[in-house]
């Protein structure tokens, strides 16, 4: 298998640079310009900008942690390698202040940059080339008027042969299809709309659908579940993990407070997507929702089934008695002493109103990383609901005592089949886990 | 019956392995000093360390306790002999009402035993898990600084001493 996978990938590296080769490698440069003056930006077109910045969540990945936003300098890890987020600020050295509308309309619609070099897809322009040419041209205004920010990005550190922008070319040709995304007839307007955004510049399928091993995003399961930073990003189709089935306006609920009660909050990679999506327009949260809703589909029988009675008392539905993991740790009694308190109904007065565990997602996900990482690391309440937090467990728990309770939690509050090597699960997830 | 190892010494106790280490604490063992807060988890009255590491005693049940190390504010130092912590804590009168501030100390140690220079955003943040009430958040923040000064001082008085041993 692995055999099999390393031909396909050497295979993969001849194919890509040859086409890469015999078409063009390179487009012509544009012209630096001085920085346009901020006056020179209508107000409307920048405010309208800025809504669509949001969207697009430019200011996730263009922004390092405790960084200035838009001075880029985040690493992004790719099977590849890592890349870091370019600084997008209209610094005219070290950002992109000498960038002429042409040019960011370029990058954008057809990922190439200024000089002509062609941009690596973890910016991901399959989806930003479907915006349109006004919505674009509102994020120039928005981003040309920021606070210029001098800032280096560092050099991406991708070993050769990945490090050969030329690459980029055979790649485009073989999985990138340029253009704007026009409405369909058959859909209403708020679906329209939400097809528009998701599929453009919120990009929701960049983490949400897989990608195949030269890292374009497979069609043919779209939405189907991907992966971020370590995080596993759930189906958004019919393929969902989710116990209680979605409905859009749960979804609504949800992308713009970060928190519905049926669901849990939005963790990890998702919790800064939710802040963004609080302040924007509400009609295109709605569009979103309205749109995510109609690929998850209306919840199969089997789903609900599943689903069970979520909103009951979580009572463990495994016997007590084999709950003991290879290194001894007890998994039931970590989650009485460590989790019940918040996650099962006390009858306290004051409770942090912890989801009933038979609803969380994380639990019940086909991927383990989540709830580790959950676990590990806790949960920081999201901007608009500014509610109880969970804390990490990572200085409290060890790697096999997480790993006893995720055993435990799986077994009791989901009928989804065990997972396996857990121990390293958490192990790993704790190398990119942040520090409680 | 279990048994922990609180600031060096074993401490048998009576209380079921589900027991949050804070009632064990308090009641068995009558060390004080960490704090019942909210008892969810959510203030950092009750921060103690665990293995060097700052935790929520009173979600932290004893079980996942055997065979580490537990450090509470009454092994860093007492009235007569206070911890470099605690004696920065006194220095800049963090303490309004006082009843974060056992919290507060723990979390500032658990930061320096692993970092002695950390940056006035890695203090905050750090920080940032245990409130108080009063609003002596700068204060505590001087003395959080005060005590980095201080673990880093004497660190270098104690390099000749330690190269001496070689």
């Amino acid at each position: 298998m692995r055999l099999r996978r390393a031909l396909l990938g050497v295979f993969g590296v001849v194919l890509l640079g040859a086409v890469g080769v015999i078409f063009m490698s390179r487009h012509p440069a544009l012209p630096a310009i001085a920085p346009p003056s901020a006056a020179g930006f209508d107000r409307v077109l920048i405010a309208k900008g800025a809504e669509l910045a949001l969207i697009g969540n430019c200011n996730v990945c263009h922004s390092k942690q405790d960084g200035a936003p838009y001075a880029g300098g985040r690493p992004l890890k790719t099977p590849f390698g890592t890349i870091y987020a370019t600084n997008i600020t209209p610094d005219s050295d070290t950002g992109i202040g000498s960038w002429s509308e042409a040019a960011f309309l370029r990058a954008m619609r057809e990922g190439v940059r200024r000089d002509g070099a062609h941009l690596y897809p973890a910016f991901p322009y399959d989806h930003f080339t479907k915006a349109s040419v006004g919505d674009l041209r509102a994020i120039y205004a928005f981003l040309m008027t920021r606070e210029p920010v001098r800032a280096q990005t560092p050099n991406n550190e991708l070993p050769f042969p990945w490090s050969e922008r030329a690459l980029i070319a055979g790649w485009k040709l073989l999985y990138f299809k340029a253009g704007e995304l026009k409405p369909d007839p058959a859909l209403s307007a708020e679906l329209n709309r939400g097809a528009y955004l998701v599929e453009g510049l919120a990009h929701c399928g960049a983490c949400h659908t897989p990608r195949n091993p030269l890292g374009a995003e497979a069609n043919d399961r779209y939405l189907g579940g991907g992966e971020i930073d370590g995080w596993h990003a759930p189906a958004l189709n019919g393929a969902s993990p989710a116990p209680v089935p979605w409905t859009s306006e749960q979804l609504f609920s949800y992308l713009r407070t970060g928190f519905v009660p049926a669901h849990g909050v939005a963790a990890g990679p998702m919790q800064p997507v939710a802040n963004n999506l609080g302040t924007v327009a509400e009609q295109d949260v709605k569009a979103i929702a309205a749109y995510i809703g109609a690929m998850l589909g209306p919840a199969t029988a089997n789903r609900r089934q599943a689903a069970g009675a979520p909103t009951a008392q979580a009572t463990p539905r495994a016997s007590v008695g084999n709950t003991k993991s290879e290194g001894g740790a007890d998994g039931a009694v970590i989650y009485a002493g460590a989790c019940a308190l918040c996650h099962e109904p006390t009858g306290q007065a004051f409770s942090a109103h912890g989801i009933a565990l038979t609803a969380s997602k994380v639990v019940a996900m086909p991927d383990a990383r989540n709830l580790s990482r959950v676990i590990l690391e806790g949960i920081d309440p999201p901007n608009a609901s500014p509610a109880a937090l969970m804390p990490g467990f990572g200085a409290a728990l060890t790697d096999s005592q997480i790993a006893a309770l995720m055993a435990y939690l799986r077994r009791s509050f989901s009928d989804q089949p065990a997972w396996s090597g857990l121990e390293n699960t958490v192990r790993e997830a704790r190398q990119s886990a942040r520090e409680p | 019956m279990l048994t922990l190892n609180i600031n060096g010494r074993p401490h048998p106790v009576e209380a079921e392995p589900a027991t949050p280490l804070l009632y064990a604490l308090r009641d068995e063992i009558g060390l004080n000093g960490a704090k019942f807060g909210c008892g969810l988890g959510q203030c950092g009255a009750c921060t103690v360390l665990l293995d060097d590491r700052p935790v929520l005693s009173c979600i932290t049940p004893i079980a996942v306790t055997q065979g580490r190390q537990i450090t509470t504010l009454e092994g860093l130092g007492g009235i007569d002999n206070p911890g470099a912590v605690q004696r920065a804590f006194i220095a800049e009168q963090a303490a309004q009402c006082g009843f974060c501030i056992a919290g507060m100390i723990m979390r500032a140690e658990g930061l320096l035993r692993r970092n002695t220079q950390p940056s006035e955003q890695e203090i905050r943040t750090h920080m940032s898990a245990n409130l108080c009430r009063c609003g002596t958040h700068m204060r505590i923040l001087a003395a959080v600084r005060r005590a980095a000064q201080a673990v880093r001082s004497a660190k270098v008085d104690a390099q000749p001493t330690q190269d001496a041993r070689r």
